[in-house]
């Protein structure tokens, strides 16, 4: 602060002498208390999300006279570089989309302030969409997404393999036993496709929970002090040593392109991939199935957490609750599904959407979301983490020792959490 | 006659079979996107085994160009890349090569020292002085006007002059500039004084109508290289917040979704190509002797 004022100082200084004594002083765009509301997100380039956040702020602005809110999009790859520079600037806006495993660290780093919501509000939400630090409301999201196995009904069948349910997903042995068969039977190149060309929020998302499903985790959650032992103990082990063996063994394609799509091209049996993809495969293929993900051992996971709304530090906090409580009804969330394919986060809300009701075609991925979702580390540290986990599952399926990697990985998020005093745990 | 040229022919077929074969490998890039912003994204994918990547076969349409309009405001991008690129490389050309004439033809204390300082900024990469310069322009004063009342303002952030003026200073063109100058004759300033012509004279009459070489150069080379023209990426990027004033560059990210758009993202990119593809080919030998002449091959 000392620092931003000596240059702010030294600037003012500089423009009096030149504008004189008849200038006044107005300050930078940004969040502040003067009835505007500026909103930014990562949604540029997708004018369906955004029409529905516009037509939010028109209901909001309509709907009282002390704020007027506008919203800025960024596009999603930039986003994060932006509002860190934003921060860096002071010049952050009011309220802003936030991905789920980024809000402990904007938190940590002083970007948020908690939310005023109520809490009859906050417990309609699937605990996923709720992002806390440290027992704190930081953030809130209107929607959900979830993997699941992408498969077809008529190759599971001709390969003679039991198709998966809630109540009996396959076990480790099974699924193995899955990939060989329809590997074999249907003339296909790949057993699955992991769109392993996806790097970045892609492989912790996707395929740490797989891990987690094994026994193992990104960091010891009790303590958000060190991953040794839980990211390099048997269990974990266990899982890259599996998870290598379908590379290595042309099961999967070490090069698979993103957005499933060697399922797509009919190039691999079957997929793991995501919601926002499933109506693709739908057209493509009639008799597609969204199932369940398999039981390594601890029951099985997926990923959780998505983009969500939160409130910045420099905000005027009133005005900025008071938008968010307009946002989050059912009728929005429900909306944004409906837009986007995306899974609605209330009960109430999926009953008014297309796909995603009691009866839906895509009911199942509420109903994943709700039973195996794990949400990414809690903690400032996961940025490290995701990329330290990016890169070195990189190199464990690409035919690196498992074992080296994993301790890699330990080595390297220890020493951060380390070198940041444990990030306020 | 033919006996002697027969040879020579051959020669120069040699030469000119690896340069073809060279040229064209150079091009599959180009070839594959443009190809590809004229199918969909299944065929994309489809066609990416084989040669088909490379050829405009298979259901083609336009398609994909129309999309990109519903994506991006297409047109305010590109006019504010082109406003950004002309008032850069326009103001650069005078500011840099009033420094480069200063420190190569007039005599001043720490001359040395100041020419020595403007090479040395060359050594440090534009990402490593990105953070601070970011700060320094977030806190810069300005005077805005209020109705007809000046303001000072802070901050330069979201601005047109945030993407122009911290860039119209550029250590290489100084140097370009100063290095053409010490090859001219002095006898043609010695001239010029004894006729009365002041520096400013000597510069505008003299100097300037016999340096149009270096100013081509410096002028592709800026439109070309700048991290503010062109190419502008990272620095609007990180200092500009509104939509309605991101360049062309920024523009590319809009297509990068949960489900990449392939085909629209090769249509952009495409259309973001062509204008320097034209200037490429009008300008072409300017290009070539301007590269040359700096050294330069990025």
């Amino acid at each position: 602060m000392q620092r931003r004022r000596f240059f702010q100082l030294a600037a003012a200084s500089g423009g009096a002498a030149l504008a004189g004594p008849a200038l006044t002083a107005c300050s930078a765009r940004g969040g502040s208390a003067d009835g505007e509301l500026l909103l930014w997100s990562h949604n540029a380039g997708s004018p369906l999300e955004i029409e529905v956040t516009e037509s939010i702020i028109e209901a909001f602005n309509g709907s009282q006279d002390a704020y007027t809110a506008t919203l800025e999009p960024f596009p999603q790859d930039v986003y994060n570089d932006t509002v860190n520079a934003a921060a860096l600037s002071g010049d952050l806006p009011d309220l802003l989309t936030v991905d789920g495993p980024n809000v402990a660290n904007w938190a940590w780093a002083g970007h948020l302030q908690p939310l005023a919501l109520d809490a009859a509000v906050t417990d309609r939400f699937l605990p996923s969409v709720l992002g806390r630090f440290q027992d704190e409301l930081y953030a809130i999201g209107h929607w959900e997404a979830a993997c699941s196995v992408f498969a077809r009904q008529s190759v599971l069948e001709a390969a003679g393999v039991r198709i998966p349910t809630m109540e009996q997903p396959w076990t480790r042995e099974e699924f193995d036993d899955a990939l060989l068969q329809v590997a074999g039977s249907g003339g296909y190149q790949y057993a699955i496709d992991f769109s392993t060309a996806d790097t970045g929020e892609w492989y912790p998302y996707a395929f740490s929970p797989f891990l987690q499903s094994f026994g193992g985790d990104l960091i010891d959650r009790e303590t958000h002090l060190s991953a040794a032992g839980v990211l390099n103990g048997p269990e974990a082990l266990a899982w890259g040593q599996w998870f290598q063996g379908l590379f290595t063994s042309g099961l999967a394609n070490v090069e698979s392109p993103g957005g499933a799509e060697d399922f797509m091209q009919g190039k691999a049996a079957m997929a793991f991939h995501g919601n926002w993809g499933a109506l693709a495969a739908a057209d493509l293929y009639d008799d597609v199935l969204y199932l369940p993900p398999p039981d390594f051992g601890a029951g099985p996971k997926i990923g959780g957490g998505s983009w969500q709304w939160a409130v910045t530090s420099t905000a005027d906090g009133a005005g900025a609750n008071e938008w968010l409580a307009t946002a989050v009804s059912d009728e929005y969330v429900a909306e944004y599904a409906n837009r986007t394919g995306l899974i609605p986060a209330t009960d109430a809300a999926a009953e008014l959407t297309e796909h995603y009701g009691t009866d839906g075609k895509l009911r199942m991925m509420v109903d994943y979301s709700k039973a195996y979702a794990v949400l990414r580390p809690e903690t400032p540290a996961y940025t490290v983490i995701a990329s330290v986990f990016g890169q070195y599952t990189g190199d464990i399926i690409h035919g690196g020792d498992v074992q080296e990697s994993l301790d890699a990985m330990v080595a390297e998020i220890d020493a951060d959490i380390e070198s940041n005093a444990g990030y306020g745990f | 006659m033919a006996t002697y040229r027969a040879p020579a022919d051959r020669r120069r077929a040699w030469t000119y079979v690896p340069m073809t074969a060279l040229a064209a490998f150079f091009l599959f890039p180009i070839v594959f996107m443009l190809a590809a912003s004229l199918k969909t994204d299944h065929q994309i994918f489809a066609d990416m085994d084989s040669v088909r990547a490379f050829l405009p076969v298979g259901d083609l349409s336009f398609a994909n160009y129309a999309a990109v309009f519903d994506r991006v405001p297409f047109w305010r991008f590109l006019g504010n890349t082109l406003l950004v690129t002309a008032a850069v490389t326009a103001l650069g050309l005078v500011v840099n090569s009033m420094c480069g004439y200063a420190l190569a033809r007039m005599r001043w204390r720490g001359r040395g020292l100041v020419f020595g300082l403007v090479i040395a900024t060359l050594i440090l990469p534009f990402d490593t002085t990105i953070v601070p310069m970011v700060y320094l322009v977030a806190n810069l004063p300005w005077i805005g006007f209020d109705g007809l009342t000046p303001v000072l303002e802070f901050g330069w952030l979201n601005t047109y002059r945030v993407q122009i003026v911290p860039f119209i200073v550029n250590a290489f063109s100084i140097f370009l500039f100063a290095q053409y100058f010490k090859s001219l004759p002095k006898g043609l300033e010695e001239a010029a004084a004894i006729d009365g012509a002041g520096w400013l004279r000597t510069y505008w009459r003299i100097i300037v109508p016999l340096s149009k070489p270096v100013f081509a150069t410096v002028a592709i080379l800026t439109v070309v290289t700048s991290p503010a023209t062109w190419n502008a990426y990272l620095w609007p990027l990180m200092t500009v917040q509104s939509e309605e004033l991101r360049p062309v560059m920024v523009g590319v990210q809009y297509f990068f979704q949960l489900d990449t758009a392939w085909g629209e993202v090769m249509a952009y990119i495409s259309m973001i190509t062509l204008p320097m593809v034209v200037v490429f080919l009008v300008f072409q030998r300017a290009f070539i002797q301007s590269i040359a002449s700096a050294g330069m091959k990025d």
